[in-house]
Formats: structure tokens, C-alpha cells, sequence
């Protein structure tokens, strides 16, 4: 042996073959602390239900006790057999305290509660408490989420590992800015400091721009500082999806390319998985990047997302942002690729190394290895500008959207035609649809498709396809867009092929080939009956004559390389299909989904899906769940025994149908959704379980529901239905002011406005009916002052049993969504609340109702007497169903499916109506902080995207428990505004003489002020904001007002008062606007003063879960 | 309007599809490999010779080709198989579209199968021979073909691949290889270490990694005798990776057995096969091949996992492993031999590519360990 042998023998560590060392999963913690995200905002949605829920699960199932901490009584994490200890209490530092110190958990793991879970447990740990009570940060410590979240440390990290960030400087005078740009060059960003919101930020495009931004930004920030910082604008934009493990093993699970370039925030973009666009050597070297960043931060385990800019012209990367847990994009990937980012990573923080894991899917391989996918995802992100008229509805760097939809295709194009199609938005595709205005008298200009590409806004993807009809050439697309040419010439593709279909003479002439191509581009079978001007059920027919029919690929981590045992399906239109055949002896039940969140639909209907599938595979039924949307829990691949993820249309359930032939197809628990397919599916002979489509027609159709109540001797508000102008004014004499106005078959309150004299009628009518599509508006005599009730029944055809009786905390008039509600009613007298139940039971059984219904009434005091009214009845599950289930303990959804499929109430041993010994509060969460200057005002347009619940003994407690966990602080001291309508001014006094005794400053305007003053209440009256200064505007500015009661008289961001609420809203002072909410929140800061806030499990409140008891 | 072309299996399948590049027929054994990126590689990879690859990713073409991102003088694989074809290159290095690069060098492609289906059916029947035909569309013909058709095993492919003389290696690596492409890249000095690479059909980056660790790179044929190489003073031997079978490339074997003991050797792939043959070991053909850019493999010697691009249909056999040989690393999915070294002299191996291209850099280490063995 030479002397080079020697020298290379010894280069081998000794002991090769002892192997892996081991480190085991750690017994050193028993009980580890979960955050949740708290309630769905525009940003944060149920991905982190979907995150937490997944850990919960890891987690004990490794023999960990998990305490939990959720405000959202809507979530699936929240149940009580989630965790071991479950709080629904307010997200706040004081709360979790109270938690950590009755539960003493040893560890918290703070990286999947989104940001809110991340930045308390932050809090936690700064204010000391992590360390007083010994718990330990386990997956990301606190330095290093501060590394990876705070700008200048991750900058500094980022240049330590050769990184480039976006070049960048603070600067003071315009002089140093002038020498800054010249080395970052023009786009630039100018950002000034501090400003509130961080209001202000804008690109500078030329010099001249550049001098002018930089002047008015030294000017607006208060200590006279901007930031300059390259533009990135245009640039293409990636996310990779990164996990790393206690030895330091570092995969990723996914690429994610966006189709909307820089600019455009990710959550707003229609992104793709995988990178479709970067060569090898590209795509390694972005991910030698991530992986050099999630080691430099310093991640230690779990999952992280880190965002790259690639310039189209040269390939520069840049790292854009890195974040430290689990994130909307990793509830993708994690949909994208078959891979349970969130389960694994909460098996990595105690101890695990990926290698140790299984593949669920594959069984035979290991967590360690990168997914591999065969097919092509496209995310869509879905809007609900519709809602908030007077916000910008342009696309930009601060997120917008309120729900998204994903699509799996063979190819790009298959995809991106589903996923339009999922979006729910009245679309079946890329145009060539009832919603396709080319060739209409509608057809935009060329002007208006080159301004729509160039603003990205909701529908740009539509306005592409004009821009290809027009013969913008892919070359100018780009230009205007920065969309990557890739994706362009796939959309020309799909009209290149819609041309070639508009040729053909007609369904018939069209040759096979021909069809089964326009499938495999993802054309609807309702795009090619609009193409060819028949109905959408002959395109079905014919093609399934011709044995062009769906075929379902598995979606496996690893592109058929190994078999797969997870059944999680996809269409398209291939060969061979690969769904299982269906067991003998075993029933079937599918279950259809809500698709992509969206205001009026969203966490609670999938709550009911994933209930529904619990308690069908709890007795044993195959179950298997239709969604389309990537962040819900109900698409996690181990909710349901079959997983098919699809648009939720006819079509494409009919497809799954053809299938697998379900014994029986839930529709009541997807919201509007399903409902909106139930005629279709039913008459193409597809079983539909529960409640039957002729009854939830029938609940709808106003004059079948009014004789039933005449029927069942019940009232209901005095109303009409008008087909145009002229007859919306005859109902409006007939029945008096004021009205409801609103459109009918919409959801979510959409254009519905109250009027109280004429001109608003004509005003209101008018949109009503744009907004209607031809379906006629209905006009309900408006009960004024009156109280509204929810009620969440269940039934089986024998028996009914009330499960919830809400009263709302906000007069009728306010949508129910979005008001404040209570269980058990706080106010309304015993017989009203009896005669409630036997309203509800008498339509029920008049409806046959199998499974769910909720009924909305309002009580209106006339002579003294409270009489009762029903407004609505929906036989089928309702947004409240989970608040229900948690403020009384009765897992509601769980036994409407089991009726549903044949076990009676009777036999699940429901026999009585649930009466919770406490208080529970349902308080909404509104959108308003991402929708600068839009007035606050609740209406009877849904506006809110979430909820949370506060519960005590005492209602005033639970109140401001929900107060707290909305974001609503409600200060201990400091000033008050109070202004209040006409209408408002008797209770004013009342409340503002509590307020004083208190003590709070009160301030007033004048009209409110004079009558304090004449109360003898001391008040300070300040000006109206054209009487000049000091008025509400600069209190608010100065940070020298703590909460605000303004019930309106007017409604509008051009108001005064308008102008106020929105100021509130962006300072983040709690603004209180009908006066019932007020003598709560009153009530509630009375309640403070005698009483600490205190903590309980959901386990210790309710007996039949309390197994456990801490301590 | 692209012709038809079919692809047809020794048990009888027959895929119908659209014909892309050039227009002819084919045989070989039909593979696929999952990466999703990295085409361009992996046609110009010479270890694919003799077999039809299909991409499992369904979108090929998408970033075009280009000169630099190539593993050898040309693609020496018999055909191409992908779902989607993009007509479009978009990538700012695209120099063209993949079906003029298949065009320009006479390979045969099919396009707009149910790739999934065929991967399926090798992953369940195992690697199949097979033809793939732009001109016979008879299917029993075809799938006669199939049958008749040579196949992998016992065969030395090696010999269509290799260079025909020796040269001396003087290419970086891409600087889009690496997130620091502004750093030293070559021998510097007289005394930088000499590495012969005995060229199997080796990937190109082999060599550009050898060369940026700052050796003198020669490169001989395959066929060299261990006194040709020695002629050259080698500080160390790479075996490189290559095509087909390992085991009837005696000369092979006999030159690594007599530079066993003589020079630090390092092998990849077919490298390694051949390493592990001529210490006495036995290789096995495998049901149907390890391809793609996401293998997870461990090093035991530190206990770590490391991502692994693959291209293999053969492997080390465990049982009857001669005692010299030590097993470093081993697949994690199904636990195959993915690594070994010598007990006495200085000779190791991977089954897998630490050169990655295309697929990950996580073994790139692997050339800094035989690095130092060299004086």
C-alpha cells in the first residue's frame, strides 16, 4: 500500500458501519403548547386550522399531551378530541399566560399558528413568561424567528451566506437620496418611516418621480427618514418549501412559481407548482440558496418558506422573504404534492429526523426525500372586491384576496382551466362562458384590456385572453405584464384550440380527437356547449358515448414510482384510471365541499365537511370528500377515505360519480356550493342524501314559503317581489319605509341595503338588480328596532331538537354573519325563546327536514308585545353550526351526517335540546385593516371574514372575552367619542353616564355633546372635520383616543363620520357602531372592574370530554 | 401537423402518440426518470444509451435548450418519451426549442402518451425492451420488435460511448452551478494532483468538479489498461459512469484490479459497479432502475441523509459483498448499496452522482474527500 493509500484510508471516520446514532424522540417533554391563528383574516386562513390540526395529531400521537389555545370556534383544531386541553380564549399575551400557568406545558411550538402564532409566542418570550413558567421554544427559539423576521438582521444574515436582498437604504435629506439611487438605480421604492400602517410606500419610476416621492416621504414620516429600496417590480417570483431536521437534513417539498410576476403579492397570484420556467442548473442553485438560508437562520426544525426574485434577463436571485413556520404556501405544497408539511414538522420538533418518518403515502419510503410530481397545480386566488366598493381593488404588495382555489391537471393548461372553473366566480373556464363578454355588445376596447393588464386587478386572467383575441402578440403581453412568455403562449394554446373549436359546424361534426383534445386543455363540458350552443348535459352525453370520459390519476409524492396507499385523487383525460373499486358490503357517502373561501362561506361549512366525513367513517361508510380548496382541513388527504380534489361544478362531481358510484351524495354542508349543484346532480340521477332538493327549493321560494307559514300560523315581515323598477315601487307603498332591499339566490347579504325613503330605493334597486343577473329583487318590510334571532336545529323525520338559540347582539338589519351573538339569548323572555322552539319544530317537520336547518327571526316589540318573525329558513348547515357544536358540547354536523345515513337522533342517544351552564359570545372579524379608507358600518351586506367566541358564567364577561379575541382592546382608562344618529340618542345618555362614572373622558360633537351636557355629563365637544382643528382626526392621530362609539346616520368613506371610522380602523382603535354593541361593550368594561379575565378548557367545561383535568 | 409515432413493449403494449425530433425507429429499454428539471442533462447523459427515457414530469421543453447545460458531446440515448411537448423556449439562456435540439440530433420522440400509465406498468411488469417507431404502425410488429430487440443485459455499451484518444479536461463548472461563481476555479501550480478519469460515458460534470477541486484532469477511454494509466502518473483514478451492464466489461474490471492498491480510486455509477466487480463483488440488475433528482441516500459515516440524482439499473448485490468492501451508504426507499469502500487500499465509490446535473447538490462533498486522498 502506497503512502496515497494510507493517506486516503484515514480520510474515513472510524466506526463507518456502527450507523445512525440515535436521538430519539424526546422524552424530556410531556406537554407541549400549541397557538393557534385565531380567526380567518385576509391572510390568514384555515391553512392554519389545517397546520394545527395536523400537529395536534402528530403530536399525541407520539404520546405528547397537547394544550391548545384558539379563539376560532370554527376550526377543526378546536374540538375537543384535537387536544388534550382545549382553550377557546382570546389570543393574547395575558390569556395564554393564564393557560401556560394552569396547564405548565414544557414546550411551545410556535411555527405553525401562522403569524399571530409566531409573533405571541415572540411576546411570550420577550415579556419572560416562556422563561418564569420553564417552557421551551421547540422547532424556531426566539432568536431565530427575530433573525428571519426582523428586516435588518435577516439583511445581515442573508449577505453573510452571499445572498442578495433588495439593494436598500435609509436615507434623511434628499441629498443622500440622490446619492443612494445612483447606486441602486431607478425603479426604486420609496418607503417612508413610521408612518401609520405603513401608509405611503410607492415607486419612483423616473427622476423627476424619484425627487418628488423622496421630498413628500421625509415629509410624511415622523422622524424624517425613507427608506429607498430596488425595485423588484416585474421581476419573476418563486417560493420554495423548506424542512430541516435536528441532524441537520434540509428538503424541499416544493417549488412554487407565480404566474403574476413581482408586484403582485404571492397570496394574491395565481401561482403554479412546480417551477416551470428555470433550468436545472438554475432551479439547484435556488435551492442550495434555500437551503443555505433556513441553516443560516437557523431554523433548527420544522418547515419554512423563503420567496426568491429572479430577473427574466439575467437570472439575478434575490431573497425576498424567508418565514420560519408553516404559511399558506406550505398548506399548498403540502395539497400540491401529496407531503404533510405540518405533521412532519411537528414530529421534527420533538426529536425526529425525516429519515425516521414514514411516507404515509408510499408506506415503504421515508419523509427524507424530495416529492416528486407528475402533474401540474395552479392556485387561483379568489376576491370580494364586490363587498368593499370603495377600496382600491388594484392588486399589489399588501394581500387582498379572501379565498383560493387549486386545480390538478395532466398540463398547465388542463389546470388552469379547472382551476377558473373552481374559482366559483361564474366562470367554466378561460372564457367561452356565460361570463365571456367577447363578441357580446359588452366586449371591452382594446384601451380597457391593455389598462386591465397593466393594473392587475381580480380578472386579469380573463382580460389575457382578450388581449390574445385582439392579437396582442405574447412578446407585448410580456412587456406589460412581466407574466413569464411560458405561460402566455399556453393561454394563446387554449384559444388557439377554442378557435379550432368555434370551426367546427357543431357537436356533432367535431371528431374525437378534437374532444378528447379540448378535454386535455381543460375545457369544460360548459364551454363547449356555450362554443357550440347546446346544452351542457348533451356535450356530457356525447362524449361519454364516445368514451371520452374523466380518468382519475393518484396524487403520490413521487410520480408512480411507488405504489401509493393514500387515495387522493385528481381528473383528467388520459388512459388509464386509478381510483379503487368499490368494497362489497360497504357503503359509500360522498360529501361536496365549499370550494374556495370567500365572505358568507368559508371555515365553517368545511368544519361541517370534515364532521360529516368523522362520522360517516366512524360508522364505518367509505367516505369521500369533493373540494377544491388547498387551505382546509377537509382536503387533507386522512379526513376522508377517498379524496378527490376537484371544482366543485356539475361536471365535474358527475364525473367523480360515474366513478365511483357513492351510495349517497351530502349537499347540506358545503354552504351554497353543493346547494347551488344539488337540481343539477339529483336530476342526473345521483342520490342525494338528507333534507330533499324539493325542500331546499321550496325553503327558497318566497311564495311556497310564505304559505307555509300561513299554514303553520306564523308571521313573516310584510314583503313583495319586483321584476323591475316600477313594481319595486308599488311594494315599497304597499308594505311602507323602511325596506330591505337584495337580490335573490346571492349569498352572504350581497347588495342588500336598507332604504328608508324613496330616492335610496331607487338608488338600491338599481344595483340590487345588476347584481341580480335577471333574477328578481325581493323587498322585505324593514322591523326596525327589532331584536334577531339564529336558530341551528337538527332532525331526523321524527325527531327535532334545537341545538342553538342566538340572539344577536346587533339589531335585525345588521347580516347575521356579522353580528355578535349569544347562547344561551341574554335578553329575550322565556316564552319568546319557547316560541321559538315551536316555530322551529313545526317547519322542520313541515319541511322534512333530514340533518340540518337554521332559521333566522327577528322579535319586534309592537304595543309592548314581543311578536315574532321568521326572516329566512336554510334546510341546511349554517355558518354557526361550529359555534353551536362548541357553546353547547353537541357535535352537530357529526350527527346531522349520521342521520342523514339512516341513525336517528334517538339511537346516537340525542334525546333533549343541549343547555349550556355558560355564556358563550360569537363576535365577527372584519377585513377593514386591508381595505384602507372603506367605512366600518355594518349593514345587511356580509362583510366579515371570521369569527371568534369568548365564554364565562357571566354574559358581560364573555363579551369582552370576545371583544378581546376579536382585536376590539376595550381600554381600562383614556377617552371616549361618542356620536350617535337620531335614533340613538335616547340610550346615549344612559351609556355615557355609566362611562363617566367609570371614569373615562368623554368627547363629543356638538349635537351629542349638548345633550351630555344637559345630562350633567361632563363631556369635551370637539369639531366637526370641516370646522377645522382640534377634531376627531387628530385625536386619532395623536394616539390620544382609546375607543369609539359612532352609531351612523350617514354611511359612505366620503362622510364625516365615515372619514372617522375609517381613521379609527387604521389606528387600530376599537370602533363600536350600533348602540346594542355599545351597551355591551359598556357592560363588558363594568365587568372588568369586578372581575379578572380567567381561562378553562373546553375539556374541563364540559363533562362528557373532561377525561383529563390538569393539576 | 406532427405524424404519429408509437411506442410498443415486449408484453405487448403499444402507446399511440405524436411524433417529435426526428423521424425514424428505435429500440431500447424503456425507463423513466422523475426529475422535474434537467432534460437537457439527461438526454446528454451517455449512461441513458440504449434506452427510451420518459420524463415522469408531464411539461418538458419549457426552458428550451442551451450549449453549456450538456453532459457530453450529444445525446447518445435511443428515444424520448414526454406528455407535453412545449413548442415555446422561454428562459433567457434558451439558445432553442428541444424539438429542433432532438431534430438536429436524429433522436426520435413521441409525445401526448398517458406517460403515467407507462410508468405504472414499468414500475409493476419492471423494465421492459421496447421500440418506438415513427414509421411502422402496426402494433404486432412493433411489439415483435420489442421482443426481438437486444436489450441491456451482457451487453458492453460502453464501447459506443467512450472518446476514441485521450485529452486533457479544462472546463469550470457552470457558473450557474453555484451560488459563488466568482471564485477559483483549476489546477493552480506543478503541483496540483493529477486525476485520470477513465471515461465509461462520463457526465461531464465529473470532470468539471475534478477540475474546479483544482486537479489536472486527463481523461482516457474506458478501455485503457491500468499501465496506460499509470503512463500518465495519476496522483488518483476516477471511474466514471457509463451505460448498461458492468458485468461483461472485463478489461475493466482488469484495470481497476491492477490500479487497486496502486492509486486512490474513486468511482460514480457505473464507476462504482465496476469497482465493487473487481474486488470480487456481484451486481444485479434491478426491477426497474433507480432515475431521478430526489433518492434519498445515507452516509454512515456521519448518519446523515443527503439527496441523490440517480441513474441506475443495476447495483452492487449485498449478499455475497467480499469482506474488503465496507458499505457507506445506503438507499433509504428500498435499502440498496448506494456506496462502499475499501478496507485496505484507498478505493471508494457511489452508486448515485455526486456530480448531480441534473439534481441536487448535496454529495458534491464526495469530490472533496477523494481530493484530499490525493497527494
Amino acid at each position: 500500500m502506497g503512502q496515497a493509500g494510507k493517506r486516503g484510508t484515514t480520510t474515513f471516520p472510524r466506526n463507518l458501519t456502527k450507523g445512525r446514532k440515535r436521538v430519539p424522540r424526546r422524552d424530556d417533554i410531556h406537554k407541549i403548547l400549541l397557538i393557534g391563528s385565531g380567526p380567518i383574516i385576509i391572510g390568514q386562513a384555515c391553512e392554519f386550522d389545517y397546520s394545527g390540526t395536523q400537529a395536534c395529531k402528530a403530536l399525541r400521537e407520539e404520546g405528547y399531551e397537547v394544550a391548545l389555545v384558539n379563539s376560532n370556534p370554527a376550526t377543526i383544531m378546536t374540538d375537543p378530541e384535537m387536544a388534550d386541553f382545549t382553550y377557546i380564549e382570546p389570543l393574547t399575551c395575558e390569556a395564554l399566560t393564564k393557560v401556560i400557568e394552569i396547564e405548565r406545558p414544557d414546550a411551545l411550538l410556535p411555527t405553525l399558528g401562522g403569524q399571530t402564532g409566531l409573533n405571541l409566542a415572540m411576546e411570550l418570550s420577550q415579556k419572560g413568561i416562556l422563561e418564569k413558567y420553564g417552557v421551551e421554544m421547540i422547532g424556531a427559539n426566539a432568536q431565530v424567528i427575530a433573525k428571519a423576521e426582523e428586516r435588518d438582521q435577516f439583511k445581515a444574515a442573508m449577505e453573510r451566506i452571499g445572498l442578495e436582498v433588495c439593494r436598500g437604504e435609509t436615507v434623511r435629506t434628499l441629498a443622500e437620496a440622490r446619492e443612494v439611487v445612483k447606486e441602486i438605480g431607478l425603479p426604486c421604492v420609496v418607503r417612508p418611516s413610521f408612518t401609520l400602517g405603513g401608509s405611503g410606500s410607492s415607486v419612483a419610476y423616473n427622476r423627476e418621480e424619484f425627487e418628488k416621492l423622496v421630498a413628500k416621504g421625509l415629509a410624511s414620516s415622523p422622524v424624517t427618514q425613507v427608506l429607498l429600496e430596488e425595485s423588484v417590480h416585474g421581476w419573476k417570483e418563486f417560493e420554495m418549501e423548506v424542512m430541516r431536521d435536528v441532524d441537520d437534513n434540509v428538503v424541499i417539498i416544493c417549488s412554487i412559481e407565480n404566474f403574476d410576476a413581482m408586484g403582485v403579492h404571492t397570496g394574491d397570484s395565481i401561482t403554479v407548482a412546480p417551477a416551470q420556467t428555470l433550468t436545472d442548473k438554475e432551479y439547484q442553485r435556488m435551492r442550495d440558496a434555500s437551503l443555505a438560508v433556513i441553516r443560516e437562520i437557523g431554523v433548527e426544525t420544522g418547515g419554512s418558506n423563503i420567496q426568491f426574485a429572479i430577473h427574466p434577463d439575467n437570472g439575478r436571485m434575490v431573497v425576498i422573504e424567508m418565514n420560519p413556520r408553516v404559511s399558506r404556501s406550505s398548506a399548498l405544497a403540502s395539497k400540491a404534492t401529496g407531503f404533510p408539511i405540518a405533521k412532519i414538522a411537528a414530529k421534527l420538533a420533538v426529536g425526529y429526523r425525516l429519515h425516521e418518518l414514514a411516507n404515509d403515502i408510499t408506506r415503504e419510503t421515508k419523509a427524507c426525500f424530495e416529492p416528486t410530481i407528475d402533474y401540474v397545480v395552479t392556485k387561483v386566488p379568489r376576491f370580494a372586491f364586490e363587498k368593499f366598493p370603495e377600496a382600491d381593488s388594484l392588486l399589489t404588495t399588501q394581500m387582498k384576496s379572501v379565498g383560493e382555489t387549486m386545480a390538478i391537471g395532466r398540463t398547465f393548461k388542463e389546470s388552469f382551466q379547472k382551476a377558473l372553473r373552481g374559482l366559483e366566480v361564474g366562470s367554466f373556464g378561460f372564457g367561452c362562458d356565460g361570463k365571456d363578454l367577447w363578441g357580446t355588445p359588452e366586449q371591452p376596447g382594446l384601451d380597457e384590456v391593455h389598462t386591465k393588464l397593466a393594473s392587475p386587478g381580480a380578472e386579469r386572467a380573463w382580460y389575457l385572453r382578450y388581449a390574445i383575441k385582439y392579437g396582442i402578440s405574447i412578446e407585448e403581453m410580456y412587456e406589460i405584464t412581466g407574466i413569464d412568455p411560458w405561460f402566455l403562449d399556453n393561454l394563446v394554446q387554449i384559444v388557439e384550440l377554442e378557435d379550432k373549436l368555434r370551426a367546427q359546424a357543431g357537436l356533432a361534426d367535431v371528431s374525437d380527437a378534437l374532444m378528447r383534445r379540448a378535454k386535455q386543455y381543460g375545457f369544460s363540458d360548459r364551454q363547449l356547449a356555450t362554443i357550440w350552443h347546446v346544452p351542457e348535459l348533451d356535450v356530457r352525453a356525447e362524449r361519454i358515448r364516445r368514451g371520452i370520459v374523466a380518468t382519475f390519476k393518484s396524487v403520490d409524492t413521487c410520480a408512480a414510482e411507488f405504489e401509493a396507499y393514500t387515495p387522493y385523487y385528481y381528473s383528467t383525460y388520459e388512459d388509464e384510471d386509478e381510483t379503487p373499486p368499490k368494497q362489497p358490503n360497504k357503503r359509500r357517502v360522498m360529501i361536496l365541499g365549499g370550494g374556495p373561501n370567500r365572505i358568507g362561506q368559508g371555515i365553517e361549512f368545511d368544519y361541517c365537511c370534515c364532521h360529516a366525513s368523522f362520522a360517516l367513517r366512524e360508522l364505518g361508510i367509505e367516505s369521500i370528500m369533493v373540494n377544491s380548496n388547498p387551505e382546509t382541513v377537509s382536503t387533507d388527504y386522512d379526513t376522508s377515505d377517498l379524496l378527490f380534489f376537484e371544482p366543485l361544478t356539475t361536471e365535474d362531481v358527475l364525473n367523480i360519480c360515474d366513478r365511483v358510484r357513492p351510495d349517497g351524495v351530502i349537499v347540506q354542508f358545503g354552504g351554497q356550493t353543493p346547494l347551488n349543484l344539488a337540481r343539477g346532480l339529483f336530476n342526473a340521477g345521483v342520490p342525494i342524501i338528507g333534507t330533499s332538493v324539493d325542500t331546499i327549493e321550496d325553503a327558497e321560494d318566497r311564495e311556497k314559503f310564505a304559505a307555509m307559514l300561513r299554514r303553520l300560523g306564523l308571521k313573516q315581515p310584510p314583503n313583495g317581489i319586483a321584476r323591475n323598477m316600477a313594481q319595486a315601487r308599488a311594494v315599497a307603498d304597499q308594505i311602507g319605509f323602511p325596506v330591505l332591499v337584495r337580490p335573490s339566490f346571492v349569498l352572504g347579504g350581497r347588495a342588500m341595503e336598507i332604504c328608508y325613503d324613496a330616492k335610496q330605493l331607487d338608488q338600491f334597486v338599481r344595483e340590487a338588480f345588476i347584481v341580480a343577473q335577471g333574477q328578481p329583487v325581493l323587498i322585505d318590510s324593514f322591523l326596525e328596532d327589532a331584536t334577531e334571532v339564529d336558530v341551528d336545529a337538527i332532525a331526523d323525520g321524527e325527531q327535532v331538537i334545537v341545538a342553538g338559540v342566538m340572539e344577536h347582539i346587533e339589531e335585525a338589519g345588521v347580516h347575521s354573519g356579522d353580528s355578535a351573538c349569544s347562547i344561551p339569548p341574554y335578553s329575550l323572555p322565556g316564552p319568546v325563546v319557547n316560541e321559538i322552539r315551536e316555530a322551529t319544530h313545526a317547519m322542520a317537520r313541515e319541511l322534512k327536514v333530514i340533518g340540518l336547518m337554521n332559521v333566522q327571526y327577528a322579535i319586534k316589540r309592537d304595543e309592548g308585545r314581543p311578536v315574532l318573525y321568521v326572516l329566512e329558513v336554510n334546510p341546511r348547515a349554517s355558518r354557526t353550526v361550529p359555534f353551536v357544536s362548541k357553546a353547547t358540547g353537541m357535535p352537530l354536523a357529526k350527527a346531522a351526517a349520521k342521520v342523514m345515513v339512516g341513525v336517528t337522533l334517538a339511537q346516537q342517544g340525542y334525546t333533549r335540546e343541549p343547555i349550556p351552564s355558560h355564556v358563550s359570545i360569537k363576535e365577527a372579524v372584519f377585513p377593514f385593516a386591508k381595505f384602507a379608507g372603506v367605512d366600518v358600518v355594518l349593514g345587511p351586506e356580509m362583510r366579515s371574514t371570521g369569527e371568534v367566541m369568548g365564554v364565562s358564567e357571566r354574559f358581560s364577561i364573555a363579551f369582552a372575552k370576545s371583544q378581546l379575541a376579536a382585536g376590539s382592546h376595550l381600554p381600562e382608562r383614556g377617552k371616549i367619542f361618542l356620536s350617535v344618529a337620531k335614533r340613538a340618542k335616547r340610550h346615549i345618555v344612559g351609556l355615557a353616564g355609566r362611562l363617566e362614572s367609570l371614569g373615562y373622558d368623554l368627547l363629543a360633537t356638538k349635537g351629542t355633546a349638548q345633550l351630555l351636557d344637559q345630562a350633567g355629563i361632563k363631556v369635551t365637544p370637539v369639531k366637526k372635520i370641516q370646522q377645522g382643528h382640534p377634531n376627531l382626526l387628530d385625536y386619532i392621530a395623536n394616539g390620544d383616543l382609546q375607543f369609539i362609539i359612532n352609531t351612523p346616520s350617514g354611511k359612505g368613506a366620503r362622510t364625516d363620520e365615515g372619514r372617522i371610522r375609517a381613521a379609527a380602523v387604521a389606528a387600530g382603535i376599537p370602533c363600536i357602531t350600533t348602540i346594542q354593541a355599545a351597551d355591551a361593550a359598556v357592560m363588558a368594561m363594568e365587568a372588568l372592574r369586578e372581575e379578572e379575565l380567567s381561562v378553562q378548557s373546553v375539556q374541563a367545561r364540559f363533562p362528557q370530554y373532561g377525561k383529563k383535568t390538569s393539576e | 401537423m406532427r405524424p404519429t409515432a408509437k411506442l410498443a413493449l415486449e408484453d405487448g403494449t403499444v402507446y399511440t402518440g405524436t411524433a417529435f425530433g426526428a423521424e425514424g425507429e428505435v429500440d431500447g429499454e424503456v425507463c423513466f426518470n422523475t426529475s422535474m428539471t434537467g432534460y437537457q442533462e439527461i438526454l446528454t447523459d451517455p449512461s441513458y444509451r440504449g434506452q427510451i427515457v420518459t420524463m415522469t414530469y408531464p411539461e418538458i421543453g419549457n426552458y428550451g435548450v442551451n450549449a453549456q447545460d450538456v453532459e457530453s458531446r450529444r445525446p447518445f440515448l435511443s428515444g424520448f418519451v414526454v406528455r407535453e411537448l412545449s413548442r415555446r423556449a422561454s428562459n433567457f439562456r434558451s439558445e432553442g426549442t428541444l424539438d429542433d435540439y432532438l431534430k438536429q440530433n436524429n433522436l426520435v420522440g413521441l409525445e401526448g402518451i398517458d406517460t403515467r400509465a407507462l410508468v405504472r406498468r414499468l414500475r409493476i411488469v419492471g423494465a421492459m425492451r421496447g421500440v418506438l417507431s415513427t414509421i411502422d404502425m402496426n402494433d404486432a410488429s412493433l411489439v415483435a420488435k420489442a421482443k426481438a430487440s437486444p436489450g441491456l443485459v451482457g451487453r458492453d455499451l460502453v464501447q459506443e460511448v467512450i472518446p476514441d484518444k485521450a485529452f486533457t479536461w479544462d472546463e469550470p463548472l457552470s457558473p450557474w452551478a453555484t451560488l459563488r461563481p466568482n471564485g477559483q476555479h483549476g489546477p493552480v501550480g506543478d503541483d496540483a494532483p493529477h486525476v485520470v478519469a477513465l471515461d465509461y460515458g462520463m457526465k461531464w460534470n465529473i470532470a468539471r468538479h475534478l477540475f474546479d477541486m483544482g486537479c489536472r484532469v486527463t481523461v482516457l477511454p474506458g478501455t485503457a489498461t491500468a499501465d496506460e494509466v499509470l503512463a500518465q502518473e495519476p496522483d488518483g483514478v476516477f471511474l466514471s459512469n457509463g451505460p448498461g451492464d458492468p458485468e461483461p466489461l472485463d478489461y475493466a474490471h482488469q484495470t481497476i484490479r491492477d490500479l487497486l492498491g496502486k492509486r486512490p480510486i474513486f468511482g460514480i455509477c457505473l464507476g462504482h459497479q465496476l469497482l465493487s466487480l473487481a474486488c470480487g463483488a456481484k451486481t444485479f440488475k434491478l426491477k426497474f432502475g433507480h432515475r431521478g433528482a430526489n433518492q434519498p441516500v445515507m452516509d454512515h459515516s456521519t448518519g446523515k441523509v443527503e439527496i441523490t440524482t440517480q441513474n441506475h439499473g443495476f447495483a452492487v448485490s449485498p449478499d455475497d459483498l467480499p469482506d474488503e468492501l465496507e458499505v457507506t451508504h445506503v438507499n433509504l426507499n428500498d435499502d440498496t448499496i448506494e456506496g462502499v469502500r475499501h478496507r485496505v487500499h484507498a478505493a471508494f465509490s457511489v452508486q448515485y452522482h455526486p456530480e448531480a446535473s441534473a439534481g441536487p447538490h448535496d454529495s458534491a462533498y464526495l469530490f472533496a474527500r477523494f481530493r484530499e486522498m490525493l497527494s
